[in-house]
């Protein structure tokens, strides 16, 4: 986000409030914890103090102690020692249960949006960079709370430090008054100088890393081809570019460092300086000076800690700033007030106008595309390459919305149906299957309570029973990430046994059969619309025993319904049509397959 | 990928200490040893600031305050702004180990991800075992930002506390012998239980990496899965294994907090047992007359510097664990011998068409498991164009697989031109002999620079002259920008057919003299296959063409067919004598002639 450096440290802190905001109960119980750890570090540098003055001087100057004296100087440091483990306990687990939970609910609230916003917005944003913002980004967002509880116990022991100092002698307390604000002021500069240069590795470390999946995902081709050199330097340009933002980031850091290191060391001889002075003068003890610059080297760690939030605030605004986008995101799926029609037969399905193109871009998709498929028909969908068809069979099942037009199921536009209808309506199998890391019985039913014999008799019309049965748990077993134990084949009988188990009113397969054997096909069909309840189907096919099938076909290409009617009168009509169709025949010398005539011998 | 599976490469087998970790790394690593020993004197001098402070208060007390002439300002002065001169340089020595020490390990870290990334594409699992291509990303990306992370903060952290831990024990060593001894004694335990702890906490987080991969898993479902999602009105029930995901992941966290806060707060405990411990016994001394009030107060200064670094290693000991673990990740790449390697002196193939002969190959992907190709032995003439068919998994791509090259057979051997494959120098075989998947896979680029790809230097008009000469002019014509026309990540503007036209022409333009397709058109529309088809048919003219057939339109078309039936290859001849014969192939092309309408249709229903 190319946003003005000086406001990092004030958006910044903003951030900070919103942690403590969302998670407040939490946050007080680490600070307790953090604070009681603040007033135990303060208080041992006393103990120190004190025992210098009333056991350890005492003893030296008389060359004597008393076992009580000992015992009770030991006694005073081991329950300071426990009191400041109990606050560290505290502020540890609370801090780390406050970034965790901050963490959790943000990739809840993420991964909520990715479910609600519609495929649109899906098309639009790639797969690994949804994958980061519910993951890394979300840490990077949190991260920071980790150490902040530790960071606002520092704030307050700087205070006490600075009421300690005072108490004992307003001269010393100038020293904490001109290193403190120093340790602020020193803090801002750097979240300001770093924030650019982290977001700029932060980008190097997503582009290396885009690089990489492209290259390992290309393997085929470059290794076919014989390009790994190229692609190595293509990725070695890249993380040399990453090295250099890191060695950047590290230079600064490396500045940062030594001197929020030094500062109270700086301090400590400080306090030593002004100190000696005073203690000759007579108006500060030995003893009270030791605590002090006891309290000084204390102090160095905190104070650190001070730095780490402020040092890890850039990172968090970056990651903030990348989910942000995610959760803001509106257009989700609008859904209407009404029901579906429902009822026994098949649903009559009606496209009015429809044009469709995806967000900014100036290539429309589809245009003007108007049928009817009555209840209980079949009606294939046929075209080249390119012309539109699995765009058609998505807006069919609402994954994305047209651009004009409108889709009807049952004479309803399918934006006038609630949440859940038209799923429950309208089956869905797409070109390339989709499984879920599940057993075979839940990739089928998908949580909806069939009974095994449903899924048996569906599996069985996807001609998926045989392999099934022969799996190692059968309907129990694993398939794997993205189904990858089956091949191909498998994966898309899966699919479709999915799509029959719901017996749905509206079945559409787009290009879901080339897998299947035609016999196999024209069985699912016949168990569809055979029964009691016919079921409406739209089959986007280029196989002519697919086509075959359907009561009626209509032609697409560039997007528009060029013609429609039965495959013989498509044939004779449309010359591109029968072209397709008919490429497979042996090719006639002298009959060129342009030419219409031939269609109708 | 977070599950207990194989592992991804045979060298992640090996169980390895961290410290073994580290010396191979420093092998493997040349750049990151140059100028090491200067950087570890800087961490040295690095130390000797913290030291200063401690001591400046002791001699302030003893000598500036507690002297025999009484109090002495002037020293108090002079010690003070000496010590001050000591923090300065110090600051300075620190920010010069930082640089060098961040300038070397980047430098280091970044070439040992480039080497890691050539090697992986040399490696067979990343075609082999397409699902498991993200856990090798991972490790050219994120195991490597790890260790840098770690290296900008742990390493450095590590090594001045290292040294500070030295230093103060010397100096502690210095002023009381007796009194850094009871510190040592106090601390032993603390030694002892490293390792336990260590152990814990690899064991927490562990489980916690787990379900981070779990998470992903569930959030990559979710996003991947998208369009069946919505299909199927399945928003709820996603949300909830995403949710039991998270909350899984969110418990072990916690837990492993608990682990880390319990290891934490015992190094305070004993820090707090020495202290009290250094002051009974240190009083016991002082009344002894061994050592004096000053020196007593200063190692009370130098117990905490001799903490801090205990503490601190406590906090880096599961950053670094991690850490090494994920070096090891990177290093076992590297160690992976590539299955299939160019030979040192590679020879040529002979120039013209290449002729293909299998000599007793079989091939199976586990040693001793199902063989895939089983006692192939056939030559392929050059010039001709043959198509293989076969079921799906009867051994079709493992064919192509062993003709490109892209592994070795278990048996016999395969010969190009009459030279053995194995003895083929890679540039050699890669600019004679190409293949083009079924997943013709594209890049974020144009259509142009796709096709370049096959042949870098064209010019677009070339590029547009290819598509002509393979009848796809129309289509190119039709794309919004020609072949300026970006395509997307992986391709996806465009749809899967067009996909494996711009594979095509990526391929034709590579003009190789043996062209192998493993269902390179399966996608694309019968009419603009078969137009496809016939331009390559006379494009290739004078070139062998293996073809691994979907659609049995190819085998027609061919000079020859092989059948391959569960690894053998159990027919072969030409389409005109095999499609009469009883066998395999009849039943193929019976299927085929069905599901492609040429036989009489069935009547429609309904």
């Amino acid at each position: 986000m190319p946003r003005r450096s000086d406001a990092v440290v004030r958006r910044g802190l903003r951030h900070v409030g919103r942690a403590i905001a969302e998670q407040p109960g939490i946050f007080a119980l680490a600070l307790l914890g953090s604070s009681l750890y603040g007033g135990m570090t303060v208080a041992s540098a006393y103990v120190i103090g004190g025992v210098t003055d009333r056991v350890i001087l005492p003893a030296f100057d008389e060359g004597a102690t008393t076992a009580a004296a000992l015992t009770l100087a030991a006694v005073v440091i081991l329950a300071v020692a426990v009191l400041k483990i109990v606050g560290i306990l505290g502020r540890r687990l609370f801090a780390g249960i406050m970034s965790f939970r901050l963490q959790a609910d943000y990739r809840r609230r993420v991964t909520g949006q990715y479910l609600r916003l519609p495929l649109s917005w899906h098309q639009r944003h790639p797969t690994g960079q949804l994958l980061s913002n519910a993951n890394s980004d979300v840490e990077s967002a949190w991260f920071f709370v980790s150490p902040l509880p530790f960071a606002c116990g520092a704030v307050v022991m700087i205070g006490m430090t600075v009421v300690a100092l005072l108490l004992t002698d307003p001269l010393l307390a100038v020293v904490g008054f001109v290193v403190f604000p120093l340790v602020f002021v020193l803090n801002a500069v750097y979240s300001r100088a770093m924030s650019p240069r982290m977001a700029r590795a932060q980008q190097l470390r997503a582009e290396v890393s885009e690089i990489a999946h492209e290259s390992f995902d290309a393997a085929l081709v470059v290794k076919t081809l014989g390009r790994e050199a190229d692609e190595t330097a293509r990725f070695a340009a890249r993380a040399t570019e990453l090295r250099d933002g890191l060695v950047a980031v590290g230079r600064l850091r490396g500045l940062f460092d030594p001197l929020m290191e030094a500062l109270p060391s700086l301090g400590t001889l400080a306090v030593l300086l002004v100190g000696a002075e005073r203690v000759v003068a007579g108006t500060t003890a030995a003893g009270e000076l030791v605590s002090i610059a006891y309290l000084f080297t204390l102090l160095a760690l905190p104070i650190r800690a001070i730095g780490w939030v402020l040092a890890d605030l850039p990172r968090a605004l970056a990651g903030f700033d990348r989910v942000t986008p995610v959760l803001e995101a509106t257009g989700r799926t609008a859904h209407g007030p009404d029901p579906a029609p429902g009822g026994q037969r098949g649903a009559a399905l009606g496209l009015r106008d429809v044009g469709f193109g995806y967000d900014g871009a100036a290539r429309s998709i589809l245009q003007g595309v108007t049928f009817e498929v009555a209840a209980g028909r079949t009606l294939a969908v046929v075209g080249p390459t390119g012309a539109g068809k699995s765009t058609l069979a998505g807006l069919l099942v609402r994954l994305v919305d047209p651009r004009t037009g409108e889709v009807l199921l049952d004479g309803v536009d399918l934006r006038r149906l609630r949440e859940g209808e038209v799923s429950s309506e309208v089956a869905f199998v797409a070109q390339s299957t989709f499984l879920f890391d599940d057993t075979v019985r839940d990739n089928v039913t998908l949580g909806a309570p069939y009974d095994d014999e449903q899924v048996h008799a569906a599996l069985r019309i996807a001609a998926a029973e045989d392999f099934v049965a022969r799996l190692p748990a059968g309907l129990d077993t694993r398939v794997g990430e993205r189904g990858a134990s089956l091949s191909g084949g498998q994966r898309q009988r899966l699919a479709l046994a999915r799509a029959v188990v719901r017996r749905p009113r509206l079945l559409v397969l787009d290009d879901a059969t080339s897998a299947v054997d035609p016999a196999v096909e024209a069985r699912i069909l016949d168990a569809l619309r055979a029964a009691d309840r016919p079921v409406t189907v739209v089959v986007v096919a280029y196989r002519q025993a697919t086509i075959a099938l359907a009561d009626e076909v209509v032609w697409l290409a560039d997007g528009r319904l060029v013609d429609r009617g039965s495959h013989a009168e498509l044939l004779a009509r449309v010359p591109g049509y029968a072209q397709l169709v008919r490429a497979y025949q042996p090719p006639e010398p002298d009959a060129p397959d342009r030419q219409p005539a031939e269609a109708r011998a | 990928m977070s599950r207990a599976e194989e592992p991804l490469l045979a060298a992640d087998r090996r169980p390895e200490g961290a410290f073994a970790t580290l010396r191979r790394g420093l092998r493997m690593m040349p750049e990151f040893r140059s100028g090491l020993p200067v950087t570890f004197l800087l961490a040295l001098v690095a130390t000797a600031g913290r030291v200063v402070v401690p001591v400046a208060v002791q001699q302030t007390l003893d000598r500036g305050l507690a002297g025999p002439g009484g109090p002495d300002l002037p020293l108090v002065r002079e010690l003070v702004l000496g010590s001050a001169l000591v923090v300065v340089l110090t600051g300075v020595a620190v920010h010069r180990m930082n640089v060098r020490l961040f300038r070397t390990t980047e430098t280091a870290l970044a070439g040992l991800r480039v080497r890691a990334f050539r090697h992986v594409h040399d490696l067979s699992v990343l075609h082999q075992q397409g699902q498991r291509r993200g856990s090798l990303v991972s490790r050219v990306t994120s195991d490597v930002d790890q260790l840098s992370v770690f290296m900008q903060w742990g390493g450095v952290l590590g090594l001045v506390s290292l040294g500070q831990l030295v230093v103060a024990t010397v100096v502690m060593a210095v002023y009381s012998w007796q009194l850094t001894l009871l510190v040592l004694v106090c601390f032993l335990p603390l030694g002892v239980a490293v390792r336990f702890f260590a152990r814990r906490l690899a064991h927490a987080y562990g489980i916690v990496r787990e379900r981070v991969g779990d998470v992903l898993a569930a959030v990559g479902e979710s996003v991947v899965g998208a369009p069946t999602v919505r299909a199927y009105g399945i928003r709820a029930r996603t949300a909830a294994r995403i949710d039991r995901a998270i909350d899984r992941h969110y418990r072990a966290s916690v837990d492993a907090q608990k682990v880390t806060a319990g290891v934490y707060v015992s190094g305070e405990l004993v820090a707090a047992i020495a202290n009290a411990a250094v002051v009974v016994v240190g009083v016991l001394l002082g009344v002894g007359g061994q050592i004096s009030a000053g020196t007593l107060v200063a190692f009370l200064f130098l117990v905490t510097l001799f903490v801090a670094p205990v503490q601190t290693a406590s906090e880096v000991l599961n950053e670094a664990q991690n850490a090494i673990a994920g070096f090891r990740r990177v290093l076992d790449v590297l160690d992976t011998e590539p299955d299939v390697r160019d030979p040192a002196a590679g020879r040529s193939l002979p120039p013209g068409p290449l002729d293909v002969r299998f000599e007793h190959v079989g091939f199976s992907y586990v040693p001793g498991g199902r063989k895939a190709l089983d006692d192939v032995d056939l030559t392929v003439p050059a010039r001709t164009r043959v198509a293989i068919v076969g079921e799906t998994g009867s051994g079709k791509t493992t064919f192509a697989k062993l003709v490109t090259r892209l592994m070795d057979p278990t048996e016999g051997r395969v010969l190009l031109g009459g030279v053995p494959l194995a003895e083929v120098a890679f540039a050699s075989l890669r600019e004679r002999v190409v293949m083009v998947p079924q997943d013709g896979f594209l890049f974020d680029a144009s259509v142009a620079d796709n096709v370049r790809y096959g042949r870098p230097g064209l010019t677009d008009d070339q590029v547009v002259a290819a598509f002509a000469e393979l009848g796809l002019e129309a289509w190119v014509e039709g794309l919004p920008a020609g072949v300026a026309t970006p395509v997307g990540q992986r391709g996806e503007s465009l749809s899967a057919g067009e996909r494996q036209l711009v594979a095509v022409a990526r391929a034709y333009v590579a003009d190789p003299d043996l062209l192998v397709l493993d269902e390179a058109t399966s996608a694309v529309d019968p009419a603009t296959e078969m137009r496809l088809a016939s331009a390559l048919d006379t494009l290739t003219d004078g070139r062998t063409t293996l073809t691994i057939a979907h659609r049995l339109s190819t085998a027609e078309r061919a000079d020859e067919v092989l059948v391959v039936d569960a690894g053998r290859v159990v027919q072969r001849g030409p389409h005109a004598a095999l499609v009469d014969a009883p066998g395999p192939y009849a039943r193929l092309h019976a299927s085929w002639r069905r599901s492609s309408g040429r036989q009489p249709e069935p009547d429609p229903v309904g």
